[in-house]
Protein backbone atom coordinates (compact mmCIF):
# COMPACT_ATOMS: atom_id res chain seq x y z
CA UNK A 1 0.00 0.00 0.00
CA UNK A 2 1.07 3.50 -0.77
CA UNK A 3 0.66 4.77 2.78
CA UNK A 4 2.36 1.85 4.46
CA UNK A 5 5.38 2.47 6.65
CA UNK A 6 8.10 0.15 7.88
CA UNK A 7 8.80 -0.39 11.56
CA UNK A 8 11.85 -2.40 12.59
CA UNK A 9 11.82 -4.51 15.72
CA UNK A 10 15.14 -5.61 17.15
CA UNK A 11 14.44 -9.17 18.28
CA UNK A 12 18.06 -9.78 19.31
CA UNK A 13 21.23 -7.67 18.98
CA UNK A 14 21.86 -7.12 15.28
CA UNK A 15 18.69 -8.93 14.29
CA UNK A 16 15.89 -6.73 13.03
CA UNK A 17 12.49 -7.79 11.82
CA UNK A 18 10.68 -5.55 9.38
CA UNK A 19 6.98 -4.94 9.97
CA UNK A 20 4.86 -3.27 7.38
CA UNK A 21 2.17 -1.11 8.86
CA UNK A 22 -0.78 0.76 7.38
CA UNK A 23 -1.18 4.37 8.48
CA UNK A 24 -4.80 4.80 7.50
CA UNK A 25 -6.35 2.56 10.15
CA UNK A 26 -5.61 4.55 13.29
CA UNK A 27 -3.42 1.77 14.64
CA UNK A 28 -1.05 2.17 17.55
CA UNK A 29 2.39 0.60 17.70
CA UNK A 30 1.05 -1.70 20.44
CA UNK A 31 -1.67 -2.99 18.13
CA UNK A 32 0.86 -3.59 15.36
CA UNK A 33 3.09 -5.56 17.75
CA UNK A 34 0.19 -7.64 19.04
CA UNK A 35 -0.97 -8.35 15.48
CA UNK A 36 2.53 -9.67 14.78
CA UNK A 37 2.45 -11.97 17.82
CA UNK A 38 4.88 -10.11 20.02
CA UNK A 39 4.34 -11.25 23.62
CA UNK A 40 3.02 -8.02 25.07
CA UNK A 41 0.01 -8.14 27.35
CA UNK A 42 -1.41 -4.65 26.71
CA UNK A 43 -4.00 -5.52 29.29
CA UNK A 44 -5.67 -2.12 29.52
CA UNK A 45 -6.25 -2.16 25.79
CA UNK A 46 -4.39 1.05 25.01
CA UNK A 47 -5.35 3.64 27.62
CA UNK A 48 -1.88 4.09 29.16
CA UNK A 49 -3.13 2.43 32.33
CA UNK A 50 -1.07 -0.73 32.74
CA UNK A 51 2.46 -0.29 31.28
CA UNK A 52 2.46 -3.81 29.84
CA UNK A 53 3.29 -2.61 26.30
CA UNK A 54 6.65 -1.11 27.24
CA UNK A 55 9.09 -0.63 24.33
CA UNK A 56 12.45 1.03 23.87
CA UNK A 57 12.99 3.36 20.91
CA UNK A 58 16.38 2.62 19.33
CA UNK A 59 16.47 4.86 16.29
CA UNK A 60 14.37 6.65 13.74
CA UNK A 61 12.31 9.78 13.40
CA UNK A 62 11.56 11.88 16.49
CA UNK A 63 8.36 11.09 18.35
CA UNK A 64 5.86 13.33 20.08
CA UNK A 65 6.72 13.65 23.80
CA UNK A 66 4.86 11.31 26.17
CA UNK A 67 1.76 12.70 27.85
CA UNK A 68 1.63 13.14 31.64
CA UNK A 69 -0.44 9.95 31.86
CA UNK A 70 2.17 8.00 29.96
CA UNK A 71 5.00 9.39 32.14
CA UNK A 72 3.06 8.48 35.25
CA UNK A 73 2.78 4.87 34.10
CA UNK A 74 6.40 4.70 32.90
CA UNK A 75 7.56 5.94 36.30
CA UNK A 76 5.98 2.95 37.98
CA UNK A 77 8.14 0.47 36.05
CA UNK A 78 11.08 -1.14 37.87
CA UNK A 79 13.29 -0.92 34.78
CA UNK A 80 13.16 2.09 32.50
CA UNK A 81 15.42 2.97 29.61
CA UNK A 82 16.42 6.40 28.34
CA UNK A 83 13.98 6.06 25.45
CA UNK A 84 11.26 3.94 27.01
CA UNK A 85 7.72 4.42 25.74
CA UNK A 86 4.34 2.77 26.03
CA UNK A 87 3.70 1.48 22.54
CA UNK A 88 -0.07 1.98 22.91
CA UNK A 89 0.51 5.73 22.96
CA UNK A 90 2.38 5.81 19.65
CA UNK A 91 0.07 6.27 16.66
CA UNK A 92 1.33 4.84 13.40
CA UNK A 93 1.61 7.81 11.07
CA UNK A 94 3.56 8.36 7.83
CA UNK A 95 6.30 10.30 9.63
CA UNK A 96 7.22 7.22 11.68
CA UNK A 97 8.58 5.33 8.68
CA UNK A 98 11.87 3.67 9.65
CA UNK A 99 11.32 3.62 13.41
CA UNK A 100 13.48 1.03 15.20
CA UNK A 101 12.28 -0.36 18.51
CA UNK A 102 12.87 -3.16 20.99
CA UNK A 103 10.15 -4.80 23.05
CA UNK A 104 11.10 -4.49 26.73
CA UNK A 105 11.13 -7.48 29.02
CA UNK A 106 7.77 -7.91 30.71
CA UNK A 107 7.90 -6.80 34.34
CA UNK B 1 -16.08 -17.06 58.80
CA UNK B 2 -19.85 -17.28 58.79
CA UNK B 3 -21.95 -20.08 57.32
CA UNK B 4 -21.18 -21.43 53.87
CA UNK B 5 -22.91 -19.50 51.08
CA UNK B 6 -24.98 -21.83 48.94
CA UNK B 7 -25.98 -20.99 45.37
CA UNK B 8 -26.49 -22.41 41.89
CA UNK B 9 -23.73 -20.62 39.98
CA UNK B 10 -20.76 -18.93 41.60
CA UNK B 11 -19.51 -16.21 39.29
CA UNK B 12 -15.89 -15.19 39.80
CA UNK B 13 -15.54 -11.58 38.69
CA UNK B 14 -18.08 -8.76 38.96
CA UNK B 15 -17.23 -7.01 35.70
CA UNK B 16 -19.89 -6.35 33.06
CA UNK B 17 -19.81 -9.91 31.75
CA UNK B 18 -20.03 -11.50 35.20
CA UNK B 19 -22.94 -9.22 36.07
CA UNK B 20 -24.84 -9.95 32.86
CA UNK B 21 -24.38 -13.67 33.51
CA UNK B 22 -26.53 -13.15 36.61
CA UNK B 23 -29.33 -11.94 34.32
CA UNK B 24 -29.07 -14.84 31.89
CA UNK B 25 -28.90 -17.31 34.76
CA UNK B 26 -31.91 -15.66 36.37
CA UNK B 27 -34.00 -16.22 33.25
CA UNK B 28 -33.31 -19.93 33.79
CA UNK B 29 -34.24 -19.63 37.48
CA UNK B 30 -30.64 -20.18 38.50
CA UNK B 31 -29.41 -18.17 41.50
CA UNK B 32 -25.97 -16.57 41.49
CA UNK B 33 -23.33 -15.50 43.97
CA UNK B 34 -20.66 -13.13 42.65
CA UNK B 35 -17.14 -12.85 44.12
CA UNK B 36 -14.67 -10.12 43.18
CA UNK B 37 -11.27 -9.10 44.55
CA UNK B 38 -12.11 -5.42 44.11
CA UNK B 39 -14.26 -3.74 46.76
CA UNK B 40 -16.97 -2.66 44.29
CA UNK B 41 -18.75 -4.29 41.34
CA UNK B 42 -17.83 -3.35 37.77
CA UNK B 43 -14.30 -4.72 37.38
CA UNK B 44 -11.95 -2.48 35.42
CA UNK B 45 -14.89 -0.34 34.23
CA UNK B 46 -15.40 0.92 37.79
CA UNK B 47 -11.80 0.67 38.96
CA UNK B 48 -9.86 2.08 36.01
CA UNK B 49 -12.10 4.06 33.69
CA UNK B 50 -15.59 4.78 35.12
CA UNK B 51 -15.74 8.13 33.28
CA UNK B 52 -14.68 6.81 29.87
CA UNK B 53 -17.43 6.63 27.26
CA UNK B 54 -17.98 3.29 25.51
CA UNK B 55 -19.39 3.38 21.98
CA UNK B 56 -19.90 -0.27 21.05
CA UNK B 57 -22.60 -1.44 23.43
CA UNK B 58 -25.60 -2.37 21.24
CA UNK B 59 -28.46 0.07 21.75
CA UNK B 60 -26.27 2.72 23.39
CA UNK B 61 -24.67 5.20 20.96
CA UNK B 62 -22.51 6.25 23.92
CA UNK B 63 -22.47 5.21 27.56
CA UNK B 64 -20.02 5.91 30.40
CA UNK B 65 -18.38 2.77 31.75
CA UNK B 66 -19.67 3.57 35.25
CA UNK B 67 -23.21 4.07 33.98
CA UNK B 68 -23.13 0.74 32.17
CA UNK B 69 -22.28 -0.95 35.46
CA UNK B 70 -25.06 0.94 37.28
CA UNK B 71 -27.52 -0.17 34.59
CA UNK B 72 -26.38 -3.79 34.80
CA UNK B 73 -26.78 -3.75 38.59
CA UNK B 74 -30.34 -2.43 38.09
CA UNK B 75 -31.04 -5.03 35.41
CA UNK B 76 -29.98 -7.97 37.60
CA UNK B 77 -31.56 -6.68 40.82
CA UNK B 78 -34.80 -8.67 40.28
CA UNK B 79 -32.76 -11.88 40.47
CA UNK B 80 -31.36 -10.99 43.92
CA UNK B 81 -27.73 -11.91 43.32
CA UNK B 82 -25.49 -11.99 46.39
CA UNK B 83 -21.96 -10.63 46.48
CA UNK B 84 -18.65 -11.19 48.24
CA UNK B 85 -16.50 -8.17 47.37
CA UNK B 86 -12.92 -7.36 48.29
CA UNK B 87 -11.98 -11.04 48.48
CA UNK B 88 -10.18 -13.16 45.93
CA UNK B 89 -11.16 -16.77 45.30
CA UNK B 90 -8.10 -18.76 46.34
CA UNK B 91 -8.94 -22.40 46.27
CA UNK B 92 -11.30 -24.57 44.46
CA UNK B 93 -12.53 -28.12 45.04
CA UNK B 94 -14.86 -30.30 43.02
CA UNK B 95 -16.92 -32.52 45.28
CA UNK B 96 -18.04 -36.09 44.60
CA UNK B 97 -21.59 -35.05 43.69
CA UNK B 98 -20.29 -32.75 40.92
CA UNK B 99 -20.77 -29.57 42.93
CA UNK B 100 -18.02 -27.16 43.91
CA UNK B 101 -16.62 -25.55 47.04
CA UNK B 102 -14.73 -22.27 46.64
CA UNK B 103 -12.77 -20.51 49.38
CA UNK B 104 -11.70 -16.87 49.35
CA UNK B 105 -8.66 -15.09 50.77
CA UNK B 106 -10.73 -14.16 53.83
CA UNK B 107 -12.03 -17.68 54.33
CA UNK B 108 -15.51 -17.15 52.89
CA UNK B 109 -16.83 -20.42 51.51
CA UNK B 110 -19.20 -20.77 48.57
CA UNK B 111 -20.95 -24.03 47.76
CA UNK B 112 -22.27 -24.07 44.18
CA UNK B 113 -23.47 -26.36 41.40
CA UNK B 114 -21.48 -24.68 38.66
CA UNK B 115 -18.66 -22.12 38.43
CA UNK B 116 -18.45 -19.29 35.91
CA UNK B 117 -15.05 -17.62 35.73
CA UNK B 118 -15.51 -14.06 34.47
CA UNK B 119 -12.21 -12.84 35.84
CA UNK B 120 -11.29 -10.41 33.04
CA UNK B 121 -7.60 -9.54 33.20
CA UNK B 122 -7.12 -11.58 36.34
CA UNK B 123 -6.43 -9.93 39.65
CA UNK B 124 -4.06 -7.01 40.03
CA UNK B 125 -0.82 -7.94 41.78
CA UNK B 126 2.33 -6.00 42.66
CA UNK B 127 5.09 -5.79 40.09
CA UNK B 128 8.36 -7.12 41.50
CA UNK B 129 11.73 -5.57 40.71
CA UNK B 130 14.55 -7.82 39.56
CA UNK B 131 16.54 -8.04 42.79
CA UNK B 132 18.35 -11.17 43.82
CA UNK B 133 17.00 -12.93 46.92
CA UNK B 134 13.81 -10.86 46.91
CA UNK B 135 11.60 -13.89 47.46
CA UNK B 136 13.72 -15.04 50.40
CA UNK B 137 12.54 -12.10 52.46
CA UNK B 138 8.86 -12.15 51.51
CA UNK B 139 6.15 -13.18 53.92
CA UNK B 140 7.00 -11.01 56.92
CA UNK B 141 10.77 -11.25 56.65
CA UNK B 142 11.27 -7.65 55.59
CA UNK B 143 10.02 -7.26 52.01
CA UNK B 144 6.57 -5.66 51.59
CA UNK B 145 5.03 -5.05 48.18
CA UNK B 146 2.27 -2.89 49.58
CA UNK B 147 1.51 -0.93 52.69
CA UNK B 148 -1.48 -2.61 54.28
CA UNK B 149 -1.12 -1.04 57.70
CA UNK B 150 1.22 1.98 58.03
CA UNK B 151 1.46 1.34 61.80
CA UNK B 152 3.44 -1.78 61.00
CA UNK B 153 6.33 0.55 60.09
CA UNK B 154 6.17 2.77 63.18
CA UNK B 155 9.62 3.48 64.53
CA UNK B 156 11.29 1.35 61.85
CA UNK B 157 13.96 2.05 59.29
CA UNK B 158 12.54 1.55 55.85
CA UNK B 159 13.72 1.82 52.27
CA UNK B 160 11.08 2.47 49.62
CA UNK B 161 11.88 1.92 45.94
CA UNK B 162 9.91 3.30 43.02
CA UNK B 163 9.07 6.49 41.19
CA UNK B 164 5.33 6.34 40.69
CA UNK B 165 2.44 7.80 42.64
CA UNK B 166 2.30 5.14 45.30
CA UNK B 167 6.05 5.31 46.05
CA UNK B 168 5.80 9.10 46.45
CA UNK B 169 2.57 9.03 48.45
CA UNK B 170 3.79 6.39 50.88
CA UNK B 171 7.15 8.14 51.29
CA UNK B 172 5.30 11.30 52.29
CA UNK B 173 2.97 9.45 54.62
CA UNK B 174 5.52 7.18 56.27
CA UNK B 175 7.97 10.05 56.84
CA UNK B 176 5.93 10.78 59.98
CA UNK B 177 5.53 7.16 61.02
CA UNK B 178 8.80 5.35 60.42
CA UNK B 179 12.00 6.35 62.21
CA UNK B 180 13.90 6.61 58.95
CA UNK B 181 12.65 6.64 55.35
CA UNK B 182 14.89 6.35 52.31
CA UNK B 183 13.35 6.65 48.85
CA UNK B 184 15.36 5.08 46.04
CA UNK B 185 14.43 6.02 42.48
CA UNK B 186 16.22 4.89 39.35
CA UNK B 187 15.58 8.21 37.60
CA UNK B 188 16.53 11.77 38.40
CA UNK B 189 13.03 13.23 38.35
CA UNK B 190 9.49 12.24 39.18
CA UNK B 191 7.42 13.05 36.16
CA UNK B 192 4.07 11.61 36.98
CA UNK B 193 2.79 13.33 40.11
CA UNK B 194 3.99 16.90 40.53
CA UNK B 195 2.38 17.58 43.94
CA UNK B 196 3.66 14.54 45.77
CA UNK B 197 7.07 14.86 44.10
CA UNK B 198 7.36 18.40 45.46
CA UNK B 199 6.47 17.21 48.96
CA UNK B 200 9.12 14.50 48.79
CA UNK B 201 11.69 17.06 47.69
CA UNK B 202 10.78 19.34 50.62
CA UNK B 203 10.97 16.50 53.14
CA UNK B 204 14.38 15.65 51.74
CA UNK B 205 15.61 19.24 52.01
CA UNK B 206 14.32 19.42 55.60
CA UNK B 207 16.29 16.29 56.42
CA UNK B 208 13.14 14.28 57.22
CA UNK B 209 13.81 11.62 54.60
CA UNK B 210 16.71 10.46 52.50
CA UNK B 211 16.29 10.66 48.74
CA UNK B 212 18.62 8.56 46.61
CA UNK B 213 18.19 9.27 42.89
CA UNK B 214 19.72 7.60 39.82
CA UNK B 215 20.02 4.42 41.86
CA UNK B 216 18.51 1.01 42.38
CA UNK B 217 18.31 -1.41 45.25
CA UNK B 218 20.46 -4.23 43.91
CA UNK B 219 21.12 -6.66 46.76
CA UNK B 220 19.35 -7.77 49.92
CA UNK B 221 21.24 -9.18 52.88
CA UNK B 222 20.13 -10.83 56.06
CA UNK B 223 20.13 -14.01 58.01
CA UNK B 224 16.49 -15.06 58.14
CA UNK B 225 15.15 -11.51 58.38
CA UNK B 226 16.24 -8.71 56.05
CA UNK B 227 19.02 -6.61 57.64
CA UNK B 228 20.71 -4.58 54.92
CA UNK B 229 20.25 -3.56 51.32
CA UNK B 230 22.81 -2.48 48.79
CA UNK B 231 21.88 0.61 46.80
CA UNK B 232 23.84 0.96 43.59
CA UNK B 233 24.00 4.20 41.66
CA UNK B 234 23.79 4.33 37.89
CA UNK B 235 27.46 5.37 38.07
CA UNK B 236 28.32 2.04 39.68
CA UNK B 237 28.91 3.33 43.22
CA UNK B 238 27.32 1.18 45.88
CA UNK B 239 26.43 1.73 49.51
CA UNK B 240 24.98 -0.63 52.07
CA UNK B 241 22.16 0.57 54.25
CA UNK B 242 20.84 -1.16 57.39
CA UNK B 243 17.04 -1.38 57.58
CA UNK B 244 14.01 -3.16 58.99
CA UNK B 245 11.85 -3.22 55.86
CA UNK B 246 12.21 -2.87 52.10
CA UNK B 247 9.10 -1.65 50.30
CA UNK B 248 9.36 -1.87 46.49
CA UNK B 249 6.37 -0.03 44.97
CA UNK B 250 6.31 -0.52 41.22
CA UNK B 251 2.59 -0.52 40.58
CA UNK B 252 0.24 -3.36 39.88
CA UNK B 253 0.07 -5.67 36.94
CA UNK B 254 -2.77 -8.06 36.18
CA UNK B 255 -1.96 -11.69 36.77
CA UNK B 256 -4.11 -14.72 36.21
CA UNK B 257 -3.47 -15.62 39.85
CA UNK B 258 -4.76 -18.80 41.49
CA UNK B 259 -7.08 -19.57 38.54
CA UNK B 260 -3.95 -20.63 36.68
CA UNK B 261 -3.42 -23.42 39.18
CA UNK B 262 -6.84 -25.05 39.02
CA UNK B 263 -5.85 -27.51 36.33
CA UNK B 264 -7.88 -25.83 33.57
CA UNK B 265 -6.64 -25.88 29.98
CA UNK B 266 -4.82 -22.59 29.36
CA UNK B 267 -3.28 -20.76 26.43
CA UNK B 268 -1.24 -17.59 26.94
CA UNK B 269 -2.71 -17.07 30.41
CA UNK B 270 -6.28 -17.35 29.11
CA UNK B 271 -8.69 -20.20 29.82
CA UNK B 272 -9.43 -22.40 26.81
CA UNK B 273 -13.15 -22.93 26.22
CA UNK B 274 -15.52 -24.76 23.94
CA UNK B 275 -17.62 -22.13 22.17
CA UNK B 276 -20.74 -24.29 22.28
CA UNK B 277 -21.24 -23.44 25.96
CA UNK B 278 -17.98 -21.77 27.07
CA UNK B 279 -17.12 -24.80 29.14
CA UNK B 280 -13.52 -25.30 30.24
CA UNK B 281 -11.64 -28.57 30.37
CA UNK B 282 -13.26 -29.24 33.76
CA UNK B 283 -16.97 -30.17 33.54
CA UNK B 284 -19.14 -27.68 35.42
CA UNK B 285 -16.58 -24.88 35.19
CA UNK B 286 -17.14 -22.20 32.55
CA UNK B 287 -15.11 -19.16 31.50
CA UNK B 288 -16.57 -16.05 29.88
CA UNK B 289 -15.32 -12.60 28.88
CA UNK B 290 -11.71 -11.44 28.61
CA UNK B 291 -10.37 -14.36 30.64
CA UNK B 292 -11.19 -17.01 28.02
CA UNK B 293 -9.78 -17.76 24.61
CA UNK B 294 -10.94 -19.65 21.52
CA UNK B 295 -10.44 -19.36 17.77
CA UNK B 296 -11.74 -15.95 16.72
CA UNK B 297 -11.91 -14.57 20.26
CA UNK B 298 -12.60 -10.84 20.48
CA UNK B 299 -12.12 -9.15 23.84
CA UNK B 300 -15.28 -7.07 23.66
CA UNK B 301 -17.98 -6.53 26.27
CA UNK B 302 -20.66 -7.37 23.72
CA UNK B 303 -19.01 -10.71 22.94
CA UNK B 304 -18.84 -11.42 26.66
CA UNK B 305 -22.59 -10.85 26.93
CA UNK B 306 -23.21 -13.42 24.20
CA UNK B 307 -20.85 -15.85 25.94
CA UNK B 308 -22.76 -15.34 29.21
CA UNK B 309 -26.05 -16.33 27.55
CA UNK B 310 -24.66 -19.52 26.04
CA UNK B 311 -22.74 -20.36 29.20
CA UNK B 312 -25.93 -20.27 31.28
CA UNK B 313 -27.63 -22.74 28.92
CA UNK B 314 -24.64 -25.04 29.36
CA UNK B 315 -24.60 -24.63 33.13
CA UNK B 316 -28.35 -25.38 33.24
CA UNK B 317 -27.80 -28.65 31.41
CA UNK B 318 -24.88 -29.50 33.71
CA UNK B 319 -26.96 -28.84 36.82
CA UNK B 320 -30.19 -30.43 35.54
CA UNK B 321 -29.15 -33.06 32.98
CA UNK B 322 -32.68 -34.50 32.84
CA UNK B 323 -34.66 -31.28 32.51
CA UNK B 324 -35.77 -30.13 29.09
CA UNK B 325 -35.49 -26.43 28.49
CA UNK B 326 -37.07 -24.24 25.83
CA UNK B 327 -35.84 -20.73 25.19
CA UNK B 328 -38.21 -18.05 26.45
CA UNK B 329 -38.23 -14.45 25.32
CA UNK B 330 -38.29 -11.69 27.94
CA UNK B 331 -41.07 -10.02 25.92
CA UNK B 332 -43.39 -12.93 26.60
CA UNK B 333 -43.37 -13.22 30.38
CA UNK B 334 -43.15 -9.59 31.43
CA UNK B 335 -40.71 -8.19 33.95
CA UNK B 336 -38.19 -10.88 34.86
CA UNK B 337 -37.99 -12.38 38.34
CA UNK B 338 -36.61 -15.50 39.94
Amino acid sequence: MENDIRIYVEDAPGQRRELEAPTDMGLSLMELLKANDYPIQATCGGMALCATCHVEILAGPPLIEPSDDEWAMLDTLPVLHETSRLSCQIRLQPNLDGLVIRVADPA
Amino acid sequence: MSAVISTDICIIGAGPVGLFAVFEAGLLKLRCHVVDALPQPGGQLSEIYPKKPIYDIPGYPEILAGDLIDNLMKQIAPFHPTFTLGERVESFAKLDDGSFRLTTTDGTEVQCKAVAIAGGLGSFEPRKPAVENLERFEGGKGVHYMVRDPEHFRGKKIVIAGGGDSALDWTNFLANVASEVTLVHRGTTFRGAADSAEKVQKLHEAGKIKLVLSSNVTHLHGNGHLQEVTITGNNGQAETVPLDAFVPLFGLTPKLGPIGEWGLGLENDAVLVNTEDYSTSLPGVYAIGDINTYPGKLKLILCGFHEAALMCQGAFKYIYPDKKYTLKYTTVNGAPSL
